[in-house]
């Protein structure tokens, strides 16, 4: 009877199937696949290109290539130091906001609300501008080249941005940690450097990825302010090329390529280990 | 007003704060210029960027597998790209492609200028973050809920429309304000472009009265109070929406 009444009840009937959870992801067979079809691609190009004055394309941008990976391999290196100074003064920042000492506490607050709230550009600008050319300390003449002064100006974003990762993971942290460590007789610094501050790396590991990703795509923005990366270059080379036309999408599309092999893995990883890091609540 | 104006002109001539927007008429007209660009370029790509994180957030629970894949592709090429190399990709590349029209006076120009291709990059960037954005408030949705949309007859998309959309907005909402903040200010990036938004016309500024400084200053300033009224607006808006028993 029962059996009987659940064939013919429409609404069982209807049951959806289950929305399947296949989302894509590349693997690295995928990048495979993609030269291949970037070579097969290129064959007719290779043909077309009849007059023998004109190189076709892919070769043109094969001739570019060492270049413009230089000029990313710079784009890393300015990534890399403005994350590492960003982050040291970010996290001093943090640190600060954080303070028991409301004076310190409402500055860190107010720099790092500045400095989040601008945009990255604009602080790109600010620092090309305003700082010196060279720097007098002691009679010592220290010169600020152009793509110091962007490291510094992309640091400023990051440092705002690692003081908000640094506030949030130590807020996150239950008060039972703080109270605990208390009454254990450890002191405040003890509490926040053997306590507090390890527990909140893992936390603050996927954010600081997840930043510097960001950062790393915001380093072209220095080929705006006339620092010669790869963005710089890629104009140059397309100029020196004759401004043809048909060069535009492989020379763009390449760097859109070198950024997102380099970036994609992170955002990847980001997610392996915000998945494992995960709180289950 | 006037006195107010020349005010600013006495303070440039006592202390040297030029603060040439406020007393010269034409930096003025300038700077507002500027300013209702910034803002008419950030409306119409939160406008269109939401549109596509909705859309997009549809499209990946489709039922097709290469819907699903097609989107994930967009995602993950526009999430994992330099927004400033997306938008000169489609400025000189894609708009190289298409066909030119007469400009009235004998000469070509493109069909899109600098604004339309400024709009169409910052929304596809913006946009492939609200699809993840919007996918997760979807997912947030219990199932229970569109099960029992199901048991009473709704159709796909009168689910999405009358049932998860209106949930997942909700849970959506702090992250989709944080994202319309960046999209914000991303948009200075449409100075490379030469779109004559708000950070072009100060350089312009700067560049005739050589008062960086100042003009920096105001520019931080400037997009300070800009934020500050998006988040403002956001989160009156979140306040507004709370569901007693929904949501944190």
């Amino acid at each position: 009877m029962n059996n009987q009444t659940h064939k013919i009840m429409p609404v069982m009937m209807l049951t959806p199937k289950p929305r399947p959870d296949d989302r894509f992801q590349l693997r690295p067979w995928h990048g495979l696949v993609l030269i291949v079809v970037c070579i097969a691609a290129s064959i007719p190009a290779a043909f077309a290109a009849t007059d023998p004055g004109r190189a076709s394309t892919w070769d043109i941008l094969v001739q570019w290539m060492p270049l413009l990976l230089k000029g990313f391999i710079f784009n890393i290196i300015i990534s890399i130091s403005a994350m590492a100074l960003g982050t040291l003064a970010g996290a001093a920042l943090g640190l600060g906001q954080i303070s028991l000492n409301p004076v310190v506490r409402k500055f860190a607050w107010i720099t790092t609300q500045f400095f989040r709230n601008a945009p990255w550009l604009v602080l790109l600008f600010f620092a090309m501008f305003l700082l010196p050319f060279e720097w007098k300390i002691f009679g010592l003449t220290i010169p600020l080249p152009d793509w110091l002064k962007a490291m510094f100006g992309l640091a400023l974003p990051v440092m705002a941005n690692v003081s908000e990762i640094v506030r949030g993971a130590v807020v996150s942290l239950p008060s039972g940690q703080w109270e605990a460590a208390e009454s254990l007789a450890f002191s405040r610094t003890q509490v926040l450097w053997r306590i507090i501050l390890p527990q909140c790396v893992k936390r603050m590991l996927p954010p600081w990825m997840n930043l510097y990703s960001i950062l790393t795509m915001a380093t072209v923005l220095a080929s705006i302010v006339g620092v010669s990366e790869v963005m710089t270059l890629t104009g140059q080379a397309l100029a020196a090329e004759g401004g043809r036309s048909d060069l535009l999408i492989p020379f763009y599309s390449f760097v859109l390529f070198l950024f997102f092999v380099y970036c994609y893995p992170i955002a990847r990883l980001t997610v392996r280990l915000e998945k494992k890091f995960a709180v289950k609540t | 007003m006037e006195a107010f104006y020349d005010w600013f002109r006495v303070l440039y001539e006592t202390t040297g704060i030029n603060l040439p927007f406020l007393y010269d008429s034409y930096d003025r007209d300038r700077m507002f210029f500027g300013f209702f660009m910034t803002i008419k370029l950030s409306l119409v790509c939160l406008f269109f960027s939401i549109i596509i994180g909705i859309i997009g957030a549809w499209l990946q629970n489709s039922p097709f597998k290469w819907t699903r894949r097609f989107m994930n592709g967009y995602i993950q090429l526009f999430r994992n790209t330099p927004p400033l190399v997306q938008l000169y990709f489609f400025y000189f590349a894609i708009s190289s492609l298409l066909p030119t029209v007469s400009n009235g006076y004998g000469g070509q120009q493109p069909i899109l200028g600098g604004f339309a291709w400024a709009a169409i990059s910052l929304s596809f960037f913006a946009g492939a973050f609200n699809v993840e954005i919007f996918r997760s408030g979807i997912e947030a949705v219990p199932e229970s809920t569109i099960e029992a949309a199901e048991a009473l007859g709704f159709s796909r998309l009168t689910i999405y429309t009358h049932i998860t959309m209106p949930l997942a907005i909700r849970v959506a909402l702090p992250a989709l304000n944080n994202n319309l903040v960046n999209l914000v200010k991303t948009t200075t990036l449409a100075y490379a472009i030469a779109v004559p938004e708000m950070l072009y016309e100060a350089n312009q500024i700067w560049s005739d009265n050589v008062n960086v400084t100042e003009m920096m200053f105001f520019l931080l300033l400037v997009y300070f109070g800009l934020v500050g009224v998006l988040v403002w607006g956001m989160n009156s808006w979140e306040r507004k929406l709370k569901l007693p028993g929904f949501g944190a």
